[in-house]
This record gives structure tokens, C-alpha cells and sequence, in this order.
């Protein structure tokens, strides 16, 4: 086995390795295919090692993906456009790649590698930490409690987003789905915290990335905002790197710093692509759609980063936001995505086109820390039952409106028809809001007391009488 | 384990993932563990060709080399099973995490033998007599304080003879000898390949139900002791929910809770969960009849492909002691990606949806562990498994899921309709099915409860038949459909609401026993009864549907978890409100 440090034989011709800035550089290049690039030749590079790739004078950066024999195939972040097999070196880096971590992240605006954009210097830190991460002792983490009041109802209310979850929206394209969560990212507080922010952008156009920064500028300027930022046209590749920085950057700022973070990760559905073409370029038998098998297993190793660990006050809250190709929730990004994220938050078309904002679809909306994040001690001793029973009589009135369109609302039933009524209700009073309007966790619930008291009381099954004394509006259909 | 020779030295010449092939390894056997790198990573052998040998390895293979030593160790994939084990939190390969640091680095330990393990001395209490002739699952002796049941010290499969020496009342180490049987010493704790199965004598015939505390489970889709069961639901459905319900009410004596490829903060939860609540049989905790083995889904995938089978052998182990064991997997599903993931890298044809050709082969062994048996020591004892399954999409014709059904005697259906109308637990009573109502039904005929089949039978066809009209009624309205059905359609609310929903987070109806499940069934039935009589007598059927029904539909959760007399004494003022409708 060749010692990297000494250069072995002669170095004279192009493609035998030469050593350079302490590491051998390697030019065998042996094949370039898609984002891949095998280089021959090669002794002692490890499995995930990090590479910089010099394409005649200017630096691309690879991971090995694979080691064979003499043989390493790489994937270039920045992909192989432009690359001839003669004028490559690569020297590869003796181990995963690691970035700086630290304080210093706050406040800056990078590209997806982490390269500032912003004028300033390179991000530095005191240490180093591997961007993959490492899997979190289950045993350590301190299950999820504290609730997270974002100020908006149909968050708050219905699906409490708590602290240290992962809870992604799903979108479609052309919803507002941005708008959602640069609003939990401007307005989220925990125990009256504000969080520190960090937003991955991942192939948004520059629009969108403009209306982001716009909407965030003053958690920005109070330095408390981190920005990641891969659009459209940069590098597909380097997609799968941006995520893995700002979960590093997160776990630092909130494990050693002792902040409570929120990772706003956006669109992972850009992410799952640059994934399925590194896998597409390895001639890999996919799974669906053209995905890889282990596509659940990477976006778990990107989700499962959210936590709480016992004993300590920082915490890492995940808000992954992705569109859903033909609004599709079985497609395998949401469907996967859905499986390890601890519920989710699913936009629809049809709720937008009455012209609510957020326009969140609440019967498939989930939050599965809701129960041990709300309630009595944690915001409000009525919130689960009234969450339970504005859900049930949501579904009950879907079904009601249903009716109605077949055989007309005058056909209906008593208690049907006030489910209709019930729905308006709701929609307009509790679900409806402002971009930038915050309500208290109080005026919210008195919004969902509200709209119950459309219904006939007996049919409040899901309260107890005493909540019911205690919380129905005065003089409703109800009481 | 027997050492199959020298350690040997090969050579590792490629590595993708976690698939790693390593040449000159001479005599490797199949399933044989390989320490590779400096980091002696543990990986296990899947294929052997000439003197190449393809491994799975266990931990992130980050930073290993072409050229790296791979080092035979003479072992499969074992347990290190004795005292200890419940109450804790292990990973895939049995390593315990109670242990192990904050964050989980590849180089932490090489095997499941914890030094804290190790060292930690219990009190053997003997039980048997020097000079008696033992043979396999006689107990040796007891160890008092490890967990909520008592630890029988047994005599391991495939040793019998004399007992020449048996320690006295003594302080022991878990590798400690304990007893001479012949020239075999036999020591505290036992080593065992989890791939293998646990032998046992027979398998008697006869079910025994394994009563959940959950309603529609107890009542309509029984579990038998030793039966198999899969909880197919897509995401949202509350397959972990029902899942640790079960893990914490099911009248198991040992629950052991496989976390695989799941996530970490629902296995914090667990813990959590588990460690406060009080085990009612015993006084401890019920985290003392647990042991839980946690493969989150962040976690190396190779040790979630082992972690099933390191959860069904630490069942084996205590059924074997005589105890009925509960393997409760989440989720199988995982498991078969794992698979998958693996084959793919190892360029096997696929067969479909890229799972390997093996799959159903492989889930049926996996769920023919499960079993009542007759142990090698003369004991009833059983493990039950219940594994979850998350199809793709919620596409119940994926092979998991198609597989899975095969082989399971129960399938707890989870449906995406009822948990977005927040019916939970979502078992759909159209898609899910037992094999054992027959025998489940003469066990309760024999055991107090005679008219268990008969309260189920009618039930089963209210719901049948309220689903029936419920889709006519949403064509042509209920108001058009006539009295009597209406009132089907009212029973089928009431029945729904009232019985087959379960509100998990409530002290109320978290559980349910048998008897107030029963009761609670009864009175709904006897309700429809009446309303059936007051729209034959003329009553119309919209001032009884108007009528306040909320105190059949809050009588779970407004009595007592086992009470079923205050359920039973709700039907006299219930019915004579509705009699009042004449």
C-alpha cells in the first residue's frame, strides 16, 4: 500500500500520482459519467473521504462513493460539465469531509458548500465536526415536550409543532408554502424563546430565494439566521451536501451552544432528485419512481438530526418543506418523508382556492408530539379535546358538504346543515389569517370555542361538561 | 461459539456502503464476523467465491481502505443473554446503549460484551441438587432483582448429564461458572447466535388469547398467545400509538420492543413511557418486563436488518425460562429495505419492487419464530410477535404487505380514513381479520364468557351493515332511508364511537379490560335493541336520533378501566330516556 505522504515512483508523467500541498494529487482518470468521476491508480482513500477536484486551475470538490481494487469513484458537487480526463487532479482529503462550526455561522449567508456570499471571510470556528453526524444515543434524547407557539391557529391549535420535532409541510407547487414557513421561522417562540434559524435552500429559484431573505431580514440583521443557499442553477449535486452543513451547524449551535434552533430545509423534493441522479449515474436498481432503496434511509439520517438530549438546553427543530409532484402525498418523497418526520403539515390547492391562508388541508395535517406537547402545563388543560373535536366535526362536515352537493343542502338534516355552517366558521374565524399576523395561543383557542358553539351541543361529544361550562361561548346555537 | 481455527487475515479490496469484499480470508463460513480496519468495525459474511468473501458491515464504513486487514473472529452474530437485560436498551447487535456515549462513533465497542456488563455481579440462588441427571432446560438456580420476572438460570440447550457441581448462594459475573454438568461448565449468562432459532419440545394445541386491553382488538380481532400479527397502516395512522399501547397494557409477562429504523425521539418516548408507568401485576415499573432494542432509523442499516432477529432471540430466551414473551417489531418494513438496500449493492436480480426473491422466505421465518410451546424444560410458554408494516404510498398490494399477510395469523388493518377523522385506534374493520375467533371464542366459553362469539358475530354484521347503508345514505340522504335502518345506521355510530374508539392518552380508557370491553359492547347492542322497538311502536327515528346520546357514547371513558358494573349500571337510566321518546 502506498504511503500518501511519499510520492512513489516517478512523477513525471500526467496521470501518475504527484504529491502536492502534503497529499498526493491523482490524474488516472478513468471514466466521467453524469456527476461520477472514477480515477485509477489510486491507494489507501477511504470509503466517504472528501476530495478536491482541480479542473485546469479552478477547485471542484467530490465524496468518494465507492473504493475498488485501485479504483475510486467520486461524485463531483459541482458536476463534470467541462471536465476532459486530462486536465483533472485530485487530492484527496484523508477523511469525511468536516467543517468549521460555531457562533460565527449566525448572521452569514453562504452557498450550498457553505462558500460565503456575502462579501465577508471564509465561516471559521474553533473545531471541526464531520457533516454527516453522528446518530444520537436514543437513549440520550429527551422526548419532546415543550410546545412551540408559531402564532398561527392552524398550527397552534391543530397541529402544535414542539420543540425538538421534525414536522414537514408538504406542498404543491404555486402554494405558499414559503410564505408558511418563513412565518414559523419570523414568529416561532418556545417558552418565549426565539429560535436561532437556520434555512437550506435547495434549488429555489431566485425569487423565491430573494422573498426568503426579504421576509427574514430583520432575524438576519439581529444575527440569528443562518442562510444556506442552493438555487435553481447552481450545482444539483452540491444539494446533498447543503443540508448536511446546516444540520452540522445546527447541532452545534444548539448541543454546545445551547440554542434552540429550527432548520428550515427547502425543497426537499430538489434534494431527493440530486440524490436519485447520483444514483441513476451508479447504475443502482431503484426502488420507485426511479429513487434509490435507500432513499429512506438517507432523508432519516437528515430528519432523525431534530432532537432533544437530557440534560442540556439547546434543541434542533426540523421544518423540512417540499413540494409534491402532481400534489401526490403517495410520491415516494413525501410518502417517505412521512414515515420518519413526526407528522406533517399538507397544503392543498383546494383550501388555497378559498382563499385561506395557510391554506392547510387540517384532516391530513398531523403533529404525533401534539399530545405530549399540549394540554394541561404545557399551553392549555382544554386544547387536546377541543383540537380532537374541531378535527372530528371537520370530518363530519366534509362529509355533510359532500352530501349537500348531491342531493342540496335543503335535503340536509338539522344537525348537518349546522356542520355546514360549522366549517364556514372555522374556516374564516380560526384557519384564515394574516402573513404576518400573530396570535396569542388564548385567541386562538377562543377561536376554535367559537366556531363549536355553531354546533348543538349534544353533539360535543369529545368535551367533557365541565370544559363545556367552563369554555362555550355565552348565548351560542349551543348552550 | 466454537473458533473455527486462527483468527485469519484478508485483505479488503472494495467498499460501497456498507457492502465491503474482502480477499484472503481462507475458511470465512457463512454469517461469520469479520473485524475490518483499524477501527475494527464489525461486519458480517453474506457470500463467499474462491477466497473472496462479500460482507455486510455494521457500523459506517467512512474512512475504510482498499487494503484494510479484515480479521476473522470465529463467531457468528451472538447475544450475550443472562440477568440484565430487561429494564435496558440495546442496539441491533445487542450492544447496550444505556452505556454508550451522546453520539454513536463507529469505534465505541466492538462487540456486545459492555465491560459495565461484564463486571456487575448477581446473587445465583441454586435450586437444583448435585449428582440429579439435568438435562436442557431444567433450572439450575434463580437470580433475584433482575426485572420484573423471576430469572431462571436454566441448563442450555444441547448439555445434559450429571450435575457435578452446582455454585452455592453466591455473588456472580455474567461469564461466571454457575454449574458443572459433566465435564460442561455452564455459566451465568449464555451466548447465542441470533440467526438461530431457540429450540423448544413441541407445540401444544389450544389458543389462549393475549388480551391487548385495546377494545377492537380484544373484541373483535383477537390475538392468540404464540400467534403472529402484522399492523399494516400507512403513515398518520397511529401504528406506533396502537403499538405501544400494546407494549404497555397486553398481559404479557416480557415485552421486548424492537425500534427498527424508527425513530429516536418515539424510542426516548418509549423509555420514557414505560419508566413511569407502574406494572399493576407486579408493583415495579413496567419497564422492568421490557427489553428494548433500539435500531433507529439514523442508525447503521445493517444492524437494523439484525436487530429483528437479536429481539426474537432475546424473547426465545425468556419464553424458555417458562414466560409468555411479546415481540412487538417497528417496523418490518425497515427490516425489508434493509434487505433490499443490501442486495441491490451486491448486484442480485430483483424481483419486484427491487426486494430480493428471498423476501417472503425471509418473512416467514422471521414470523414462524413467533409460537406456544412446550419448552425444552417442560414449560407452556409462548412468544408472540406483532410487527408493523409501512407500505409504500399506502399501497397495501407491495410486497411487505402481501408477503407479511401470508404468514400472520392476525392483520390489524390501520386506515388512513378513520385516523384523519381521528378514530383511533384506525383499525378497519373491513380489512382486517384473525384466524383464531373460533378458538379464541371457546377459550372464553370455557373461561366465564360464553357469549364472547356471539356479542362478536353481532357486531361484526351491525358494523358490516351500517357501512352498507352509510354509502347508500351518502347518495340519497338518511332522511330518505326508513326507520329501521336509520337506526342500524345510528348503532353503527354508537358502536364506533362508543366501543371500538380508544382514547390512549385517557387514565380512563387508555386500557380496557375484558369485562368493561363486554359490557360496554352489550350496552350499545341492547341500546339499538330499544331504538330498534321504539321506531317499530312509531317513535320517530329523528327525535331518537336527536336524542342525547353522550352518556353511552362517554361511559369509556367516565368509568374505571376495569369497571364494568358502572358500565352495566348505565343501561337502566339510558334506556328508560329513550323509552321516554313514546
Amino acid at each position: 500500500m502506498t504511503d500518501r505522504t511519499t510520492t512513489p515512483g516517478a512523477a513525471d508523467s500526467e496521470n501518475l500520482p504527484r504529491k502536492a500541498e502534503g497529499r498526493i494529487s491523482h490524474g488516472d482518470v478513468r471514466e466521467l459519467r453524469g456527476p461520477l468521476l472514477v480515477m485509477g491508480d489510486v491507494a489507501g482513500v477511504g470509503w466517504d473521504e472528501f476530495a478536491s477536484v482541480d479542473v485546469a486551475g479552478r477547485e471542484r470538490h467530490g465524496l468518494v462513493l465507492e473504493v475498488d481494487h485501485d479504483l475510486v469513484t467520486l461524485q463531483v458537487l459541482e458536476g463534470t460539465d467541462g471536465m476532459a480526463p486530462g486536465n483533472i487532479r485530485v487530492r484527496f482529503a484523508g477523511q469525511p469531509l468536516r467543517i468549521p462550526v460555531g457562533p460565527g455561522w449566525l448572521g452569514r449567508v453562504c452557498n450550498g458548500r457553505g462558500e460565503p456570499l456575502d462579501g465577508g471571510p471564509p465561516v471559521t470556528g474553533d473545531t471541526t465536526l464531520p457533516v454527516s453526524g453522528w446518530p444520537l444515543n436514543p437513549v440520550h434524547r429527551e422526548p419532546p415536550q415543550e410546545p412551540v407557539l408559531t402564532g398561527i391557529s392552524v398550527i397552534d391549535a391543530l397541529t402544535t409543532l414542539v420543540r425538538g420535532q421534525k414536522l414537514p409541510i408538504f406542498s404543491v407547487p404555486g402554494l405558499p408554502h414559503l410564505a408558511l414557513a418563513t412565518q414559523i421561522a419570523a414568529q416561532a417562540t418556545s417558552g418565549g424563546t426565539a429560535f436561532r434559524v437556520v434555512f437550506a435552500a435547495m434549488g429555489l429559484t431566485h425569487a423565491d430565494i430573494a422573498y426568503v431573505r426579504d421576509r427574514l431580514e430583520e432575524r438576519s440583521a439581529a444575527g440569528e439566521l443562518v442562510l444556506l443557499l442552493n438555487a435553481a442553477d447552481d450545482p444539483v449535486i452540491e444539494r446533498i451536501l447543503t443540508p448536511r452543513i446546516a444540520l452540522t451547524v445546527a447541532e452545534h449551535l444548539a448541543y454546545t451552544e445551547g440554542h434552540d434552533v429550527l432548520v428550515i430545509m427547502s425543497d426537499m423534493t430538489s434534494y431527493a432528485e440530486a440524490v436519485r441522479e447520483v444514483s441513476a449515474a451508479r447504475r443502482e436498481i431503484p426502488a420507485r419512481r426511479g429513487y434509490p432503496g435507500y432513499l429512506y434511509s438517507d432523508l432519516a439520517s437528515l430528519y432523525e438530526r431534530c432532537g432533544r438530549v437530557r440534560g442540556q438546553n439547546g434543541s434542533v427543530t426540523i421544518v423540512p418543506v417540499l413540494t409534491m409532484p402532481a400534489g401526490d402525498i403517495t410520491h415516494p418523497v413525501p410518502d417517505l418523508t412521512g414515515y420518519i418526520t413526526e407528522g406533517q403539515i399538507v397544503l392543498s390547492a383546494e383550501v388555497a382556492a378559498r382563499g385561506i391562508y395557510p391554506p392547510v388541508d387540517a384532516l391530513s395535517s398531523l403533529s404525533r408530539l401534539m399530545r405530549s406537547g399540549a394540554g394541561a402545563g404545557r399551553t392549555r388543560e382544554d386544547h387536546l379535546d377541543v383540537a380532537a373535536q374541531v378535527l372530528a366535526a371537520l370530518a363530519r362536515a366534509r362529509q355533510a358538504a359532500e352530501l349537500a352537493e348531491l342531493v342540496g343542502a335543503g335535503a340536509l338534516s338539522e344537525t348537518d346543515r349546522s356542520y355546514i355552517a360549522y366549517r364556514g366558521q372555522v374556516e374564516s374565524g380560526l384557519l384564515n389569517q394574516g402573513h404576518d399576523e400573530l396570535r396569542s395561543l388564548d385567541d386562538t383557542l377562543g377561536r376554535a370555542w367559537s366556531a363549536l358553539a355553531t354546533l348543538p351541543r349534544q353533539e360535543l361529544t369529545m368535551l367533557s361538561t365541565e370544559f363545556l361550562d367552563r369554555y362555550l361561548p355565552e348565548g351560542s346555537e349551543a348552550s | 461459539m466454537a473458533t473455527l481455527g486462527e483468527p485469519q487475515a484478508g485483505t479488503v479490496v472494495r467498499v460501497s456502503g456498507p457492502l465491503m469484499e474482502v480477499d484472503g480470508v481462507e475458511g470465512v463460513a457463512m454469517l461469520e464476523i469479520l473485524a475490518v480496519g483499524p477501527q475494527r468495525i464489525s461486519a458480517e459474511t453474506v457470500a463467499i467465491a474462491g477466497n473472496r468473501a462479500t460482507l455486510q458491515a455494521y457500523e459506517y464504513t467512512g474512512g475504510v481502505k482498499a487494503g484494510d486487514a479484515a480479521v476473522a473472529t470465529g463467531n457468528q452474530l451472538t447475544g450475550l443473554l443472562g440477568p440484565g437485560l430487561l429494564g435496558q436498551v440495546f442496539d441491533g447487535l445487542m450492544r447496550p446503549l444505556s452505556s454508550a456515549p451522546l453520539w454513536l462513533t463507529p469505534g465505541r465497542s466492538t462487540s456486545e460484551e459492555d465491560p459495565g456488563i461484564l463486571a456487575r455481579k448477581w446473587t445465583f440462588v441454586p435450586s437444583a441438587a448435585v449428582g440429579e441427571q439435568v438435562s436442557p432446560g431444567d433450572v439450575l438456580g434463580t437470580v433475584p432483582g433482575a426485572g420484573s420476572v423471576e430469572h431462571r438460570v436454566l441448563v442450555p440447550p444441547g448439555i445434559s448429564g450429571e450435575l457435578a457441581w452446582l455454585a452455592s448462594e453466591s455473588q456472580v459475573r455474567a461469564l461466571d461458572p454457575v454449574a458443572r454438568i459433566g465435564s460442561r461448565e455452564v455459566s451465568l449468562a449464555e451466548r447465542w447466535p441470533v440467526r438461530s432459532a431457540r429450540p423448544f419440545r413441541d407445540r401444544p394445541a389450544g389458543a389462549v388469547p393475549l388480551h391487548t386491553g385495546q377494545r377492537v382488538l380484544d373484541l373483535m380481532y383477537p390475538l392468540a398467545r404464540g400467534a403472529a400479527a402484522a399492523v399494516p397502516g400507512g403513515f398518520g395512522t397511529g401504528k406506533t400509538m396502537l403499538l405501544q399501547q400494546i407494549a404497555k397494557w397486553s398481559d404479557a409477562d416480557v415485552i421486548v420492543y424492537v425500534g427498527c429504523g424508527e425513530r429516536g425521539n418515539e424510542m426516548a418516548d418509549v423509555l420514557d413511557g414505560l419508566s413511569q408507568l407502574v406494572d399493576e401485576r407486579t408493583g415495579g415499573k413496567l419497564i422492568d418486563r421490557t427489553v428494548i432494542i433500539a435500531n433507529t432509523s439514523n442508525m447503521p442499516m445493517m444492524a437494523r436488518e439484525a436487530s429483528i432477529y437479536t429481539g426474537i432471540c432475546v424473547a426465545e430466551y425468556y419464553r424458555d425460562m417458562g414466560y409468555d414473551v411479546v415481540v412487538i417489531a417497528d417496523s418490518t418494513s425497515r427490516w425489508a429495505e434493509a434487505l433490499r438496500e443490501f442486495a441491490n449493492r451486491n448486484g442480485d436480480l430483483p424481483a419486484e419492487d427491487g426486494y430480493p426473491a428471498n423476501l417472503a422466505s425471509a418473512l416467514a421465518a422471521f414470523y414462524e419464530r413467533a409460537g406456544r410451546v412446550t419448552t425444552l424444560g417442560g414449560r407452556t410458554a409462548s412468544v408472540t410477535v406483532i410487527g408493523a408494516v409501512s407500505p409504500p404510498g399506502g399501497d397495501m398490494t407491495e410486497p411487505v404487505t402481501t408477503d407479511t399477510q401470508r404468514f400472520v395469523r392476525c392483520l390489524w388493518l390501520l386506515d388512513r380514513d378513520l385516523a384523519y377523522s381521528r378514530h383511533y385506534p384506525a383499525v378497519s374493520w373491513t380489512g382486517s381479520f384473525t384466524r383464531d375467533e373460533e378458538a379464541v371464542g371457546r377459550w372464553h366459553t370455557a373461561n366465564g364468557d360464553p357469549g364472547w362469539a356471539k356479542r362478536r358475530a353481532r357486531a361484526a354484521s351491525l358494523l358490516a351493515e351500517a357501512d352498507r347503508l352509510g354509502d347508500l345514505a351518502d347518495i340519497i340522504g338518511a332522511n330518505s332511508l326508513p326507520g329501521h335502518e336509520r337506526m342500524v345506521l345510528l348503532g353503527g355510530r354508537l358502536l364506533r364511537d362508543g366501543v371500538l374508539m380508544q382514547n390512549a392518552l385517557s387514565a380512563n380508557d387508555g386500557f380496557c379490560s375484558a369485562e368493561k370491553g363486554a359490557a360496554l359492547l352489550d350496552l350499545v347492542l341492547d341500546v339499538v335493541d330499544t331504538c330498534q322497538k321504539l321506531v317499530e311502536d312509531g317513535v320517530p327515528a329523528t327525535s331518537i336520533e336527536q336524542a342525547d346520546h353522550g352518556p353511552v357514547l362517554r361511559a369509556r371513558e367516565e368509568t374505571g378501566p376495569r369497571d364494568a358494573a358502572a358500565v352495566s349500571s348505565r343501561r337502566a337510566e339510558i334506556v328508560r330516556g329513550l323509552e321516554a321518546l313514546r
